[in-house]
């Protein structure tokens, strides 16, 4: 009952057994290395992981390896099964089934990833600034509304029939489109994002902490990056994880309406309806676009849910 | 560590006769919007025309129930809610009207505590960076010369300087708190508002930070505005109290004349709550039981702002509001009865 009880720490939190803090406890902890060391701990995350990076390989990697050209016709070979020359057999046309996989998954992957980055930015940015600026709350939401009643199909429609020439011209077929249809998709799926940030942002920005930090004396800026969007990280990874979803879909129905890539150009959704009307001739048609979509999405998803978990100090302590 | 214990302990600082912080006439008033168009249809008037002076070196408690602007006046002081109305002079500089950069570069002298130590870490930061990141704003050290302050405060708060990777949700209420004091007092403050430092600790924790903010107090010379609902404890740390009512600072004294003999009667029914340790005085107790409740501060009543439950009131107090005045030398009150109900002047 003297100064000494008062000064002294109320009580020494020992390491968890077994972990490496235990063996070293002097050791300096890095932020990369314990997220890394929480992440492989989340066995969904890991396997999705795996599995992502082995699309990614076999994409970036796999034409050539498995050398068939995906345009290339054979009207001998059409509509085979299962075989050793073509892995996942070939169409009305004869193309192998898996080059063209191959080659669409270049495509769909990466209007996917390139997409969902920009709505996350546009979403977050917005999302931010409405939750964390009050003056900007009633603007930047009724544009979210705004777009979110707009009719998406026919704007997509007046975008692409705008611009598409244009942009053809000025950056090459490929290129010109890649950038129109991420543009496109970015610029419409940003909503969710938004409103699922603001929210979070209205919360946060409530807490003591934060209230701290301006005390402190520390810049609107840096309370943001510091204190506000770390803490609101949960919700967009969740966003940017579905986000990929909804951007190969949507790429797909683009390219089904016609208005996406051109029509010898493979993607995954163009390859899934090219096989629709083929289902019940060939249904493996639509089985491996579908299954590659699928796992794509599902893997994402499993990352997100790993890093998430990895980055939140709470659950990284367990 | 009991409370007793705790309060047996001796202060040792003085404060001295310099005013740190002379506030002048304070308003915060927080908009009431109504309707589709958002029109202004009102105001909660949380704090309305506060006037007086925190010591250098002293701890001015500030009491009242809850809701009645205690925190608001805190926050005020610090310029984290813009104040309506009057002039808070600090040292000379008058923060009330300061901007941007100027009131930037205030900020490193006055800090604040907070009440609940869990929501203010933020719970993504580490220790360390958390208590650097005062400095890190105010660019006052490299990171080698940072790492060592951190570490000292740390040491300072009583807590182990190895702990500075470690998240907030590793440790203790207790030890949470000094991590909220350490924050605080890494840029080497003059003046620090502990807006209710103690009311979400448990007992024993709360004896250990208070005793830790006299420690400090008495080796850095801080200068504390304790808000608190705990009158006891009100009583052991503070040498002058403020009671608040509604917005307005009903009596201010020092503690030892406050406690012995409350002038206002709003005083008298919040002291005669405070229980007393002993059986024999507890059963004798007298307690003063207000009726009604606190009226809404965006419609207060008008003439006193107590009169709606004041046990002594009488017609001059609905109509005409009591003015704040030096009722004894070093003792404020506003209150018609006080002294008579002589005729005062209005201020």
């Amino acid at each position: 009952m003297t100064d000494q009880v008062s000064m002294a720490p109320e009580k020494v939190i020992p390491p968890a057994p077994g972990s490496p803090v235990a063996a070293e406890p002097r050791k300096q902890r890095t932020l990369t290395a314990d997220v890394w060391r929480q992440f492989r701990q989340h066995k969904g995350g890991v396997i999705g992981a795996i599995v992502f990076l082995t699309i990614i390989f076999l994409v970036v990697f796999g034409p050539s390896i498995h050398g068939i050209d995906p345009s290339a016709l054979n009207v001998r070979e059409r509509n085979a099964g299962i075989s050793f020359a073509h892995p996942m057999g070939t169409d009305n046309l004869g193309r192998d089934t898996f080059a063209q996989i191959l080659a669409g998954g270049r495509t769909s992957l990466s209007v996917g990833v390139t997409a969902m980055m920009l709505s996350l930015l546009l979403g977050t940015t917005i999302g931010v600034m409405a939750g964390y600026f009050k003056k900007l709350e009633g603007p930047l939401m009724r544009l979210t509304d705004l777009f979110l009643a707009l009719p998406l199909l026919p704007l997509l429609l007046v975008i692409i029939m705008l611009f598409r020439d244009t942009l053809r011209r000025s950056f090459g077929p490929e290129t010109g489109i890649f950038m129109l249809i991420v543009f496109v998709i970015g610029i419409t799926s940003w909503m969710q994002t938004a409103r699922i940030v603001r929210g979070a942002v209205l919360s946060v920005k409530e807490q003591e902490f934060v209230l701290a930090a301006k005390s402190i004396g520390t810049r609107e800026r840096r309370v943001i990056t510091r204190h506000i969007l770390p803490n609101v990280l949960s919700p967009i990874m969740v966003s940017a994880t579905l986000g990929i979803a909804t951007a190969i879909i949507t790429e797909s129905a683009l390219s089904f309406l016609g208005l996406g890539f051109p029509s010898d150009y493979p993607t995954w959704g163009r390859l899934l309806f090219d096989g629709v009307n083929f289902m019940q001739i060939n249904p493996s048609r639509v089985i491996w676009p579908g299954l590659a979509i699928s796992l794509t999405v599902l893997s994402v998803n499993y990352i997100g849910d790993g890093i998430r978990d990895a980055l939140d100090p709470r659950i990284r302590g367990r | 560590m009991s409370l007793e214990t705790a309060m047996a302990r001796p202060t040792h600082h003085v404060p001295s006769d310099e005013t740190l912080v002379s506030i002048d006439n304070l308003k915060v008033h927080f908009p009431v919007h109504k309707g589709i168009f958002r029109r202004k249809a009102g105001a909660v008037r949380a704090v309305d025309g506060l006037t007086f002076e925190i010591k250098k070196g002293e701890t001015l408690g500030l009491v009242g129930e809850s809701g009645c602007g205690k925190s608001t006046t805190g926050r005020a002081l610090l310029r984290l809610y813009r104040a309506s109305d009057g002039k808070i002079v600090f040292d000379g500089t008058d923060i009330a009207s300061l901007e941007g950069d100027a009131l930037r570069r205030q900020r490193p002298r006055m800090q604040m505590i907070f009440q609940d130590p869990q929501a203010s870490l933020n719970p993504r930061m580490t220790v360390g960076a958390i208590i650097a990141e005062p400095l890190v704003e105010h660019g006052v050290m490299d990171a080698k010369g940072r790492k060592a302050r951190v570490r000292e405060l740390l040491d300072a708060v009583g807590l182990n300087p190895d702990y500075v990777n470690r998240y907030p949700h590793e440790f203790s209420g207790g030890q949470r708190q000094r991590i909220g004091i350490a924050r605080a007092l890494a840029l080497d403050p003059e003046f620090i508002v502990c807006d209710e430092p103690i009311a979400a600790l448990d007992v024993s924790i709360q004896a250990q930070v208070v005793n830790l903010l006299e420690d400090l107090q008495a080796k850095l010379g801080l200068t504390y505005l304790f808000i608190s609902h705990d009158l006891s404890m009100v009583k052991h740390i503070a040498d002058r109290v403020a009671v608040m009512y509604l917005g307005k600072i009903v009596e201010l004294a020092d503690v030892e004349s406050l406690f012995a003999d409350p002038k206002h009667p709003y005083t008298k029914a919040l002291l005669s709550a405070v229980p007393v340790p002993d059986p024999k005085v507890e059963a004798s107790r007298r307690r003063i039981i207000l009726t009604g409740d606190i009226p809404d501060p965006a419609n207060p009543p008008a003439g006193c702002r107590f009169c709606t439950r004041c046990p002594e009131v009488f017609d001059r107090c609905r109509v005409e509001e009591p003015a704040w005045r030096e009722v004894q030398p070093g003792r404020f009150a506003a209150c018609h009865r006080v002294e008579g109900g002589e005729p005062s002047k209005a201020t």
